[in-house]
């Protein structure tokens, strides 16, 4: 009996040995030399993994890290959006570099069709998918550059940063973003824009990307941009450019002046943060829902005037009834 | 008649609904303004080559194709160019069209206006290739496909069947069902035209035993015709499907991704073949069709041959109008058509019929979960599992969606019209086909 046990405990062991040797010199012979500074670098990120600098996961970020800073003795190009300009410092620190700090950015809807602004006009029960919906139709309000409102945007979050307002039907930014573009790639009609947070987050932006002209812009949305170049002329800083009916604020070149604000005359201007304007208490800060439409559009199913879109097959009910 | 045949997998029978079976086609009066979108076609949009304030006559080239998968537009109507500007199209998005301001009836005077019928053909295949590429002939069942690309097979393959698809499988549309009582002959001359053509000597035209009228007719008139046969089909969805009726009527099976010409098929509808016979006997390109307005509320349902560009308000009007409780109105037939956002939109080559649902059908059941009773792939024609499919693209998994096939879906809608959880199946499918079409052309791009 003890001979068994013996057998065993030795012939396993030996086994155990040689496999050791054998794995030893392969392991010595295959190695693959890793900067160690990949691991500290890699320590040093937020580990969200979220893609937003670009490469597929921070180990990545960090192995790119190292061979550019290896190779230019800079880290030209390379931002972790999540990090933000502490994380850069220190991963600047690892690798011995100077890293210059970078304006904050933050993700910036513009689209303000919401229910009031943009009222429905056909009534969708598809699929709750954006990229779906974009494929099928222009949208309840009938602007075709305009949100749709199904939350590709939220899904796609990994910070909790963007959320449905239900009463406007349209996505809301907070102080969580970190702009790692997920919700940028993921609209499909590009609403969605990173754009520089600003001192205390005021921010000016357009919100509003529809290309067409005037009229048909304000058919369906009361808030549309038309395209008529009045902020683009009292822009003292040349930061508007006009473009196929529409106004686009360069962040780099906007003085956060307000000038355009004021002058817009649908209010597809907005400013956020910003202290309210005393003198002016018919306009309102733009972050905020603009008055109602004046008429209501009732022209829904009852009027005959549209109907449900949507390829919905006979529904199911109807034929087995 | 024997055993009736089908195709051997899935598919599902809804109620057919045939309301304007009886109504004969009726010539729709001129419209004031006719709308002519520059994309009626699969494939790039034609490039218009009219201004405005340009005169045109009926028949007159306005737009040419742009590209192999393209087609020529001519005027439906006489009259003058009003603008060229972006028109609305049943979706809502607005795309490039043609207006044009309606004065009279003048005929370019190349066509052939007259009833007479014209049997004899004439022409040698290149010749009616030629024709049918000029006439601007898309495919008419709806997938508007241009016709003369498909009489031309790629070197190497040879056509054996011509099969014309006479199925008009969806419920209620009667456009193709009254188009071959009342236009038999001209179908049949039109069929045999395109036999030329491809250098075939078969042609089977499948139709749906729900017509015992048009089997008849078209039987008894196809005995003057050598080499056309009629096959009489069991009803079943989707047999109007390129790949189920050629399963049905010849038993081949249309490989992955390849085209019916691997198995020596090509399908024409009958409404292309009709259009062929006019664009080749009569030089008469594609500027009418037969569209039916039909539905349960409908107080006329009838079969209208309007001209491409009448506003599909004008087809309601004549059906006397929109009933009370329309839900839905519906661009095509139940099961594949298009829920339209504005009927401001005008009738388009491929518009087969307009179908006005009652609020109480249109709106869809509340979606509740998956519970695994296998339905979907149990119904689906093309041997997929939907759910599978769906979870997929709905997950954004698009290997998996790739892997399992989903650009073999035709999109027939027989998984969602089956389930019991009422998914929304169709609309994932779609997202997942568009989403993996556009990283395969990514990927073929590299």
């Amino acid at each position: 009996m003890d001979n068994v046990i013996l057998i065993a405990v030795i012939a396993l062991g030996s086994l155990g040995l040689v496999a050791a040797v054998i794995l030893y010199f392969i392991a010595s012979k295959f190695k693959v030399f890793e900067d160690p500074k990949i691991d500290e670098v890699e320590e040093a990120l937020p580990a969200a993994n979220c893609g937003g600098c670009g490469e597929p996961g921070c180990r990545a970020f960090a192995e790119s890290c190292v061979k550019t800073a290896k190779e230019t003795k800079a880290l030209e190009g390379l931002n972790c959006p999540v990090g933000g300009n502490d994380v850069m410092q220190d991963v600047g620190k690892i690798l011995g570099l100077e890293v210059e700090a970078k304006a904050p950015m933050i993700a910036v809807v513009r689209c303000h069709g919401s229910k009031t602004n943009s009222p429905e006009k056909v009534n969708y029960e598809g699929a709750t998918s954006c990229a779906f919906a974009h494929a099928l139709y222009a949208g309840e309000g009938g602007c075709m550059h305009g949100c749709l409102g199904l939350g590709d945007c939220v899904d796609v979050c990994d910070f909790d940063a963007i959320h449905m307002n239900p009463e406007t039907g349209l996505p809301e930014v907070n102080d969580k973003c970190t702009a790692c573009n997920a919700c940028v790639v993921a609209c499909p009609r590009d609403i969605i824009e990173l754009r520089k947070k600003g001192p205390k987050g005021k921010r000016i932006f357009v919100s509003c990307i529809n290309e067409e002209k005037g009229a048909p812009a304000k058919k369906n949305c009361q808030v549309a941009c038309i395209g008529c170049s009045k902020c683009f002329k009292v822009c003292p800083h040349d930061a508007i450019t006009m473009n196929s009916f529409l106004a686009y604020i360069d962040f780099e070149k906007c003085t956060l002046c307000r000038k355009c604000v004021v002058e817009c005359p649908t209010n597809a201007i907005h400013e956020i943060n910003f202290k309210p304007r005393k003198p002016r208490p018919e306009k309102p800060a733009a972050s905020v829902e603009r008055k109602p439409a004046p008429k209501k559009v009732e022209e829904k199913v009852e009027a005959g005037q549209t109907a449900v879109k949507e390829e919905k097959k006979e529904t199911p009910n109807d034929n087995k009834e | 008649m024997g055993i009736l045949k089908t195709f051997a997998l899935g598919g599902v029978h809804p109620e057919e609904n045939k309301l304007s079976a009886n109504a004969p086609i009726e010539v729709l009066p001129l419209p004031k303004q006719a709308i002519i979108p520059l994309g009626q076609n699969l494939g790039a949009p034609s490039k218009a080559i009219v201004k405005k304030g340009d005169k045109v006559k009926v028949g007159q080239l306005i737009a040419e194709a742009s590209g192999f998968i393209s087609t020529n537009i001519h005027s439906p109507v006489s009259g003058t160019v009003f603008k060229l500007d972006n028109v609305i199209d049943g979706s809502g998005y607005k795309r490039p069209g043609i207006i044009i301001n309606v004065d009279g009836d003048e005929w370019d005077e190349s066509i052939d206006i007259s009833d007479t019928l014209i049997t004899e053909i004439t022409d040698d295949a290149q010749a009616i290739i030629d024709k049918v590429k000029k006439a601007g002939l898309v495919g008419m069942g709806g997938a508007t496909f241009p016709t003369y690309v498909k009489l031309m097979p790629p070197p190497g393959k040879v056509a054996e069947y011509l099969i014309i698809n006479g199925v008009e499988c969806e419920p209620y549309l009667t456009s193709d069902h009254r188009l071959m009582l009342e236009k038999g002959q001209e179908m049949l001359i039109g069929t045999k035209i395109l036999m030329k053509a491809l250098g075939v000597s078969k042609a089977i035209i499948g139709i749906e035993n729900n017509k015992p009228d048009a089997i008849n007719h078209i039987s008894v008139l196809a005995k003057d015709f050598e080499g056309i046969s009629v096959q009489a089909l069991k009803v079943q969805y989707p047999q109007g499907g390129e790949k189920q009726l050629i399963k049905a009527t010849v038993n081949r099976e249309v490989p992955s991704g390849k085209l019916p010409i691997e198995v020596g098929c090509v399908v024409q509808n009958v409404g292309t073949a009709f259009a062929v016979y006019e664009a080749v006997q009569k030089n008469k390109p594609l500027i009418d069709r037969v569209v039916s307005v039909t539905g349960k509320a409908v107080k006329k349902p009838a079969n209208y041959l309007a001209r491409i560009g009448t506003p599909i308000q004008q087809l309601i009007d004549a059906s006397e109008g929109l009933p009370e409780n329309t839900g839905k109105i519906v661009n095509g037939g139940p099961m594949m058509g298009k829920a339209l956002t504005s009927l401001d939109v005008p009738v388009v080559k491929g518009s087969s019929g307009i179908l006005l649902m009652k609020k109480e059908e249109s709106s869809r059941k509340v979606e509740s979960p998956c519970i695994r009773c296998s339905k979907c792939t149990y119904v689906c024609p093309m041997g997929l599992e939907p759910y599978l499919l769906s979870k997929a693209a709905k997950l954004a998994k698009y290997d998996i969606a790739e892997d399992e096939m989903v650009m073999d879906c035709i999109e027939c809608g027989s998984c969602q019209y089956t389930c019991p959880a009422s998914i929304p199946l169709l609309d994932y499918l779609r997202l997942g086909k568009s989403k993996v079409g556009a990283i395969m052309r990514d990927r073929n791009k590299k």
